[in-house]
C-alpha cells in the first residue's frame, strides 16, 4: 500500500492557490445547504436539536484535524476543553437561574441550589465573573485556550511529543473530571450543573429557541471551518505538516517549532471551547461525562472517521458516527460498543484517512475522469499520464 | 491538619496507611510490569490492557465458582491454579492480538493506540454480555481471610500480604526472565537494535508476539491478584488505565526498575494523602504532581541509555 499521507501531503504542499478549490467549494456549499436548509427542513423539533447537539462534537473533531492531522498532535484532552467551555456557558445559565426570587427557599438565597446543599454560604470567586454576559463569552474561549497554551508551553518546549504527549493530555482529562466530581459543592459534582432555564432573559428551554440556536451553531461551525481553512492554506498551516513530517528539519531551518505546536493546540482547544458552549445552549446541563477521557477518545474518532486530514470530513464523520450511535442504540445497545470498538480498529486498519480519503483516491479520480471525458469528446486527444489529483 | 492526633496515633496511621498503599502498590507493579514490558519493548500503547487485566480477574471467578462447585476439597489451594490459568488465558488473547492487529501497525504508534482502545470497547462489551454488568467477587479461602495483629493498633489483612508475595514473586520472576535467560536477552537486543538483532539471526516477529503475550499474560495474572481485594466488573479496567500510563511513563519507559519506584511513590503519596483528604482530592493532588514532574523531567525518572 502506498503511503496515503504522503500522497495527501504532496496536495497540500503543492498548492499556491486561491483560497479554495473549486471542489472545497462545493463542498462547503453541500454542506451549508444540509446543515441549513436540508435538515431543518426534513426533521422535527426533537431530532434537530439532537443534530445540533453532534454538531457540537463537529467544533471538536474540525479542532482535531487541524491539530492532530496537520500538525501531528494527538490529544486524549480535547473534552477537557469542550467542557471548560460548557461549564464557563453553563455556570452563566446557572447563576441567571438562581436569582435571589428563584431561591428563596434555600437558606441562602442567590446562589447555585447545589451549593446550598454542600453548606456553601457564598458565591466562590471564580464564579464572580460569571454574572456579566460580555466576560462570560469572553471567558467561555479564554478559560480553555489559557489551559491549553499552559499544557503545551510546557510540554512542546521540552520537546514532549507523540505518544507521551496523549497520554499526558488522557491524564489531564482524568485529573480534571475527578476534580470536578470530587468538588461537589463548586461545580455540581457528577450530577453537573444543571436546571438551566435563560440566557440574559430569553428561554432557551421553548422550540423555537432551540431553532434559532440550531442555527446559531451551524454559522458558527461554518465560520470556525472558514478559520480552519484559512489556517490551512496559510503559510502556517504548510510549516505544521511541514513540521509533522519532519520536525528536526523545520527547526533546523529556524523556526519555532514549539510555537507552532502550541498555536495548533491552542486553535484545536478553542474550537473545542466553542462547541462546548454551544452544547450547554442546546442541550441546557453541562456534567463531568463530557470532560473525561471516553468522550476525548470517541471525538478522536469522528475526526479519524471522517479523515483527519480533511475539515468537511470531520464534520461528515461526527454526524455519521453519532447518527450510528443514535439508531444502533435505540434499536440494539448491546451491539453499540462492539460496533464502535469495530469502528475504531477498521479506520485504522484499513482507511487511515477515513471518508475523505476513500473519496479522494477512489471517487474523485473516477468522478474527474467522468467529467473529462464528458468535456472532451475525443477521448484519444488526453494522454495517459494525465494527473489524478 | 495533623494537630488531633497524638504521635503515636500518627505512626500508626502511617504504618497501616502505608500497607494498604503497599497493596495498592502490589497491583500498580504487577500492571504496570506488563505495560512496561509492551510500551518499553515495542513502543506499543496497549490501551486494552485494562481489559487484558480484568479477563485474568474473571478466569478467577470461574475457577472460584468452579471448585466451589465441584471440587469443594482442593478449594483452598484453588488460586494457584486459577492464577495460571488467568496467566494462559491473557497471554493467548494476547498474542492473537498481536497477530491479528499490533503487528500491522508498528511504524504508526498513534494508531495503535486508537486501535486498541477499540478493542478494549470490544472487550469491555463482550465481558458484559457474557458475565452481567454487576461487579463479581470471588470466594476467599478460609485461610485468606482475617488478619495478623502486629501491635494492639496495628492489623495487616492476610490477602494483602499474600497478594504482595505474589507481586515479589512475579517481579522476580520477570526479573530473571529479562536479565537471565536466553528470552530475555533477545527482548533486550529488540529493544536496543531492531535491525542489527534481525542480523544475527533473531527472529524479531516472533520475539515481538512471545513478549506482548507476556505483557498481557502478567496483566492476567495482576488481574487475579486484584481479585482477592475488591469485585469485578466488565469496566474496572479502564480505572486503572490512566494510573498504569502514568506510572510506566513516570518511571523511565523501558526501565523495569524506573516502574517499580514510580509504582512505589505515586500508591504510597496517594495512599498517605487519602488519609487525611477525601480519595478523590489525593488522587487528583497525586496525579497534578506526577503530570508536573514531567513537564519538568519529560524522560521519567529512570532512564535506559538506548541508541534510537
Amino acid at each position: 500500500m502506498t503511503n496515503p499521507i504522503q500522497s495527501l501531503t504532496k496536495s497540500v504542499t503543492v498548492n499556491d492557490n486561491p483560497f479554495m478549490k473549486p471542489i472545497e467549494w462545493l463542498s462547503l456549499a453541500l454542506l451549508v445547504v444540509v446543515i441549513l436548509v436540508v435538515l431543518p427542513a426534513t426533521l422535527d423539533a426533537f431530532r434537530l436539536n439532537l443534530v445540533g447537539k453532534y454538531l457540537t462534537y463537529a467544533f471538536v473533531a474540525l479542532g482535531l484535524v487541524i491539530c492532530w492531522g496537520y500538525a501531528g498532535i494527538l490529544s486524549l484532552g480535547q473534552g477537557c476543553f469542550f467542557g471548560l467551555g460548557g461549564y464557563c456557558m453553563a455556570m452563566y445559565l446557572k447563576l441567571e437561574a438562581s436569582s435571589i426570587e428563584n431561591t428563596k427557599i434555600q437558606s441562602t438565597p442567590g446562589i447555585p441550589d447545589f451549593m446550598d446543599w454542600n453548606q456553601i454560604t457564598s458565591l466562590p470567586w471564580f464564579w464572580k465573573p460569571f454574572q456579566s454576559l460580555p466576560l462570560t463569552l469572553i471567558l467561555v474561549i479564554a478559560v480553555p485556550v489559557l489551559f491549553a497554551f499552559v499544557i503545551s508551553f510546557a510540554m512542546f518546549k521540552r520537546r514532549v511529543g507523540g505518544t507521551y504527549f496523549a497520554i499526558i493530555t488522557q491524564a489531564i482529562a482524568a485529573i480534571l473530571t475527578i476534580l470536578i466530581v470530587g468538588q461537589q459543592g463548586y461545580t455540581g459534582g457528577i450530577n453537573g450543573i444543571t436546571d438551566l432555564r435563560t440566557l440574559h432573559g430569553w428561554d432557551i428551554r421553548t422550540d423555537s429557541a432551540h431553532n434559532i440556536l440550531y442555527f446559531v451553531n451551524g454559522g458558527l461551525l461554518i465560520g470556525c471551518i472558514l478559520i480552519a481553512q484559512f489556517v490551512k492554506k496559510s503559510k502556517l498551516g504548510r510549516i505544521l505538516v511541514a513540521m509533522r513530517d519532519k520536525e528536526d528539519r523545520v527547526r533546523f531551518s529556524g523556526y519555532s517549532v514549539a510555537g507552532f505546536k502550541v498555536f495548533a493546540f491552542c486553535l484545536a482547544a478553542a474550537f473545542a471551547a466553542i462547541g462546548g458552549a454551544m452544547f450547554t445552549l442546546q442541550v441546557g446541563f453541562m456534567s463531568p461525562s463530557f470532560v473525561g477521557i471516553v468522550p476525548s477518545i470517541d471525538m478522536v474518532i469522528y475526526a479519524a472517521v471522517g479523515g483527519r486530514m480533511s475539515l468537511f470530513g470531520a464534520i461528515w464523520g461526527t454526524l455519521l458516527v453519532n447518527w450510528a450511535k443514535t439508531s444502533f442504540s435505540e434499536s440494539f445497545p448491546d451491539l453499540w460498543l462492539f460496533g464502535l470498538g469495530a469502528l475504531f480498529i477498521l479506520v485504522v486498519l484499513a482507511f487511515p484517512n477515513g471518508l475523505a480519503g476513500i473519496w479522494r483516491e477512489h471517487l474523485e479520480p473516477r468522478l474527474t475522469r467522468r467529467v473529462k471525458a464528458l468535456r472532451a469528446p475525443a477521448p484519444a486527444i488526453i494522454p495517459q499520464s494525465a494527473p489524478a489529483e | 491538619m495533623f494537630g488531633e492526633y497524638s504521635l503515636g496515633d500518627l505512626s500508626s496511621i502511617f504504618v497501616m496507611q502505608g500497607f494498604a498503599g503497599l497493596i495498592l502498590f502490589s497491583v500498580y507493579v504487577l500492571m504496570a510490569l506488563g505495560l512496561a514490558i509492551i510500551f518499553g519493548q515495542m513502543g506499543v500503547i496497549n490501551m486494552a490492557h485494562g481489559e487484558f487485566m480484568i479477563l485474568g480477574a474473571y478466569v478467577t471467578y470461574l475457577c472460584s465458582t468452579f471448585f466451589q462447585n465441584h471440587l469443594p476439597a482442593l478449594f483452598p489451594i484453588y488460586f494457584f491454579l486459577a492464577m495460571i490459568l488467568a496467566f494462559m488465558a491473557s497471554g493467548a488473547l494476547g498474542m492473537l492480538v498481536e497477530w491479528a492487529l499490533i503487528r500491522h501497525l508498528y511504524k504508526r504508534p498513534l494508531d495503535t493506540l486508537l486501535a486498541t482502545w477499540g478493542l478494549s470497547l470490544m472487550l469491555q462489551q463482550a465481558y458484559r454480555s457474557i458475565f452481567g454488568a454487576r461487579e463479581v467477587g470471588v470466594e476467599l479461602p478460609s485461610w485468606l481471610i482475617g488478619s495478623v495483629q502486629v501491635t494492639d493498633s496495628i492489623e495487616i489483612p492476610i490477602n494483602g500480604l499474600f497478594v504482595m508475595a505474589v507481586t515479589v514473586l512475579i517481579t522476580v520472576g520477570v526479573a530473571v526472565l529479562i536479565f537471565r535467560s536466553r528470552f530475555g536477552q533477545q527482548v533486550r537486543a529488540v529493544m536496543a537494535n531492531r535491525p542489527m538483532a534481525g542480523a544475527v539471526g533473531i527472529d524479531s516477529e516472533k520475539v515481538d508476539r512471545y513478549t506482548f503475550g507476556l505483557g498481557c499474560g502478567i496483566a492476567g495474572v495482576a488481574g487475579s491478584a486484584f481479585t482477592m481485594i475488591g469485585s469485578t466488573g466488565p469496566t474496572s479496567g479502564q480505572l486503572y488505565i490512566v494510573d498504569t500510563f502514568l506510572i510506566v511513563v513516570f518511571g523511565g519507559a523501558a526501565s523495569l526498575l524506573g516502574t517499580i519506584a514510580s509504582a512505589f511513590s505515586i500508591s504510597q503519596t496517594q495512599s498517605t494523602l487519602e488519609f487525611f483528604l477525601s480519595g478523590s482530592m489525593a488522587k487528583v493532588l497525586t496525579l497534578l504532581a506526577v503530570v508536573g514532574i514531567l513537564m519538568l523531567r519529560p524522560q521519567g525518572l529512570f532512564t535506559l541509555k538506548v541508541r534510537r
